[in-house]
């Protein structure tokens, strides 16, 4: 063998060059993967960097989504219209779907358009937009729960002459209210731009939660003054266990899992226009449940509207949402509107809490698995079964109240007295406000199932004596 | 490269009788070719420093991402990449705690199964959190499972002997956390 063959020996160049690339490509990889390590890293130390200013007046929400654009991003995602099998965020007509109720609202702005809420993103401009602002008259109180309200009626509240100073805010802020719930909507709407925004559930300088509005702090005191037992709400009994001390504080007495409830209370509520002042008016002094509502506005010889076919003076129940999740096994074990409709979700290392506020039933992973360990589609089936059957609850207690009606029509067109009709006219009240606390309740009886069922039950009975009461006065003059 | 080598057999063939490849061909049939000594001392000192910019970047990320942690048995490695953070917090509250780590609990005793276990976890949570395409909320998978209530059965085994149970046989299997479900990670999860 000669030297020159010697050094020949060994591999090819291209398994040299193949070599080289393969490990360059790994290394580049690994270079990769330590990017994403190092950016893991950096979300876990710190996710909030303030590159505006935000205060207590800002109501704009793209300019909170500049500090916290995770939030903002799914904020902005309550635009989506989806339908759910009872409800969801589609504007469509309710009267379409159950004619019935166009009778049972019948000499009521209800009974012209009662179209299904849409997202967040919509409150202000279905309000705007809505047959009972176009073809009725309305007061300015909608823009409490239809509007990022806040610094407008801080503003108004100062004109009134109510006292300056931060200190006073909420002596401002109740002022202010007290002025725009008795002017017109259409006068009231245009010092309002936004609909609901960070500005109204969170402290612009710490981020905590936080509540603000007027009607719901009024409400929420009256419900601690009286003795409603609260178990879901333990900073209440808390507070009645100290002595009843000034008046219930959610601000600085709830905890945040509290909070994360109390902030959706402010406007998802039952609540009615007080006087001529149109002071928004949660019905909260005797309890939550139906019944004790009911006998609150039977106090204060309060109802909506007088029904046209029958003369009977009838309550319209609003989206009792917190009332009847007071009285669910949900709010009981300690869950929160919050924990369901906005549950948490990682990004990354980080954790943010979904704002895209929506139907649970969209999004079954997050919102019902974190507890509840067994498949999406067997808890799906589950919340189905449970809506199902309020539902078919609902259907025959749209018929019993139908029945009443055409009862004390009858008896009406036979010549009865009003006082003949007092009874089935009473009973008409009862029944049609608990079939419309169920209906007017966004969940379908989720929130609280055996609740929802037992005032479907109530409605269907009350509208089965009614109906007794209305042919008793009809029967005599048959014979 | 299938043209080229067509090329090339053609050119072979051809040269017997007398044709000469180009410049393309010549440099194109170099790459088949053994190096001559200095070819081969640059390639083998370029390939050395590539493998060693490997190497070191390697271990350099292995370091970073804390790798070593994770052959420890320090709970703190398990919140490394926050994704467990309230499991790690439910089980500082939980009944267990004084008595059980991470590992005492979702790994076997024996050392090649816990190494083998770590192992595969460790691949399917490095993929979910790189790729972040883990399914919310995080849940155990059935073999994780069976090692589990092996685990449970390891240490309360005077008060469990009498109930029958077949760890990794899903369907007889007792699940004892399906009822003691906060021993490990307290109250909520």
């Amino acid at each position: 063998m000669n030297s020159r063959l010697t050094d020949r020996r060994g591999l090819a160049i291209w398994v040299y060059v193949a070599a080289l690339a393969v490990v360059a490509l790994a290394t580049f990889l690994v270079l990769l993967l330590y990017q994403n390590i190092v950016a893991r890293k950096a979300e876990a130390t710190q996710h909030v960097f303030r590159v505006v200013d935000v205060n207590d007046r800002t109501t704009d929400p793209v300019l909170w989504g500049k500090n916290y654009p995770r939030q903002y991003d799914s904020y902005r995602r309550t635009t989506d219209l989806v339908r759910t099998k009872y409800g969801g965020s589609e504007a469509f007509q309710h009267l379409e779907r159950d004619p019935i109720w166009r009778r049972i609202f019948a000499g009521y702005a209800f009974s012209v358009d009662y179209r299904e809420e849409r997202g967040h993103a919509y409150m202000l401009k279905d309000q705007r937009e809505t047959e009972r602002v176009q073809k009725f008259k309305q007061p300015g109180s909608c823009l409490q729960c239809h509007a990022s309200v806040i610094p407008t009626y801080i503003d108004a509240g100062l004109k009134a002459g109510a006292p300056a100073g931060a200190e006073n805010r909420e002596a401002q802020i109740q002022k202010g209210f007290e002025v725009i719930c008795a002017m017109p909507f259409t006068e009231a709407e245009k010092l309002v731009e936004h609909p609901v925004s960070c500005i109204d559930c969170h402290d612009a300088e710490t981020m905590n939660l936080r509540v603000s509005r007027p009607a719901f702090l009024n409400g929420i005191r009256a419900l601690a003054r009286s003795d409603y037992a609260t178990p879901h709400l333990p900073s209440i009994e808390r507070w009645r266990r100290e002595g009843k001390k000034g008046e219930y504080e959610p601000n600085t007495d709830a905890n945040r899992q509290e909070m994360r409830s109390l902030v959706c209370a402010q406007c998802h509520n039952e609540y009615y226009f007080k006087g001529t002042g149109k002071l928004v008016t949660h019905p909260w002094n005797n309890g939550l449940r139906v019944e004790q509502i009911e006998s609150y506005y039977d106090q204060e010889k309060y109802s909506d509207w007088t029904h046209q076919e029958t003369g009977a003076p009838v309550l319209k129940a609003q989206h009792p949402e917190f009332e009847m999740w007071s009285q669910g096994i949900h709010a009981r074990s300690g869950v929160s509107c919050a924990d369901c409709h906005m549950p948490y979700q990682r990004e990354g290392a980080i954790k943010v809490s979904n704002h895209h506020v929506r139907s649970p039933v969209l999004n079954v992973a997050a919102a019902c698995q974190t507890c509840h360990r067994i498949p999406e589609n067997e808890l799906k089936a589950r919340v189905e079964l449970i809506q199902d059957r309020n539902r078919a609850l609902l259907t025959r207690s749209q018929e019993a109240i139908m029945d009443l009606l055409n009862g004390v029509v009858e008896a009406r067109a036979a010549g009865a007295s009003d006082e003949q009709l007092a009874k089935a006219r009473a009973l008409q009240r009862r029944a049609q406000w608990r079939a419309d606390f169920v209906f007017a309740e966004n969940s379908m009886g989720f929130h609280a199932s055996q609740e929802a069922a037992r005032i479907l039950a109530e409605a269907i009975d009350y509208a089965r004596q009614g109906q007794i009461e209305a042919q008793k006065v009809v029967a005599p003059k048959k014979q | 490269m299938i043209r080229d080598l067509t090329h090339e057999k053609l050119s072979n063939r051809r040269s017997h009788s007398g044709w000469t490849p180009d410049h393309r061909t010549l440099r194109f049939r170099a790459l088949f070719k053994l190096p001559t000594t200095r070819i081969r001392i640059i390639l083998a000192v370029g390939l050395s420093c590539t493998i060693g910019l490997f190497a070191g970047i390697g271990t350099y990320t292995f370091y970073y991402a804390e790798g070593l942690s994770y052959f420890s048995d320090d709970p703190r490695a398990c919140v490394n990449c926050h994704v467990m953070r309230e499991h790690f917090d439910g089980w500082l509250k939980s009944p267990h705690h004084a008595v059980a780590t991470c590992n005492s609990c979702h790994t076997p005793t024996d050392f090649i199964g816990k190494y083998l276990t770590k192992a595969e976890n460790g691949y399917w949570h490095s993929k979910g959190f790189t790729f972040q395409d883990y399914h919310e909320p995080i849940m155990i998978r059935p073999s994780n499972s069976t090692v589990l209530q092996r685990n449970c059965v390891r240490c309360h085994q005077q008060f469990v002997s009498e109930i029958n149970t077949h760890p990794g046989k899903r369907r007889e299997m007792l699940d004892c956390v399906s009822c003691h479900r906060d021993v490990g990670h307290g109250p909520v999860n």
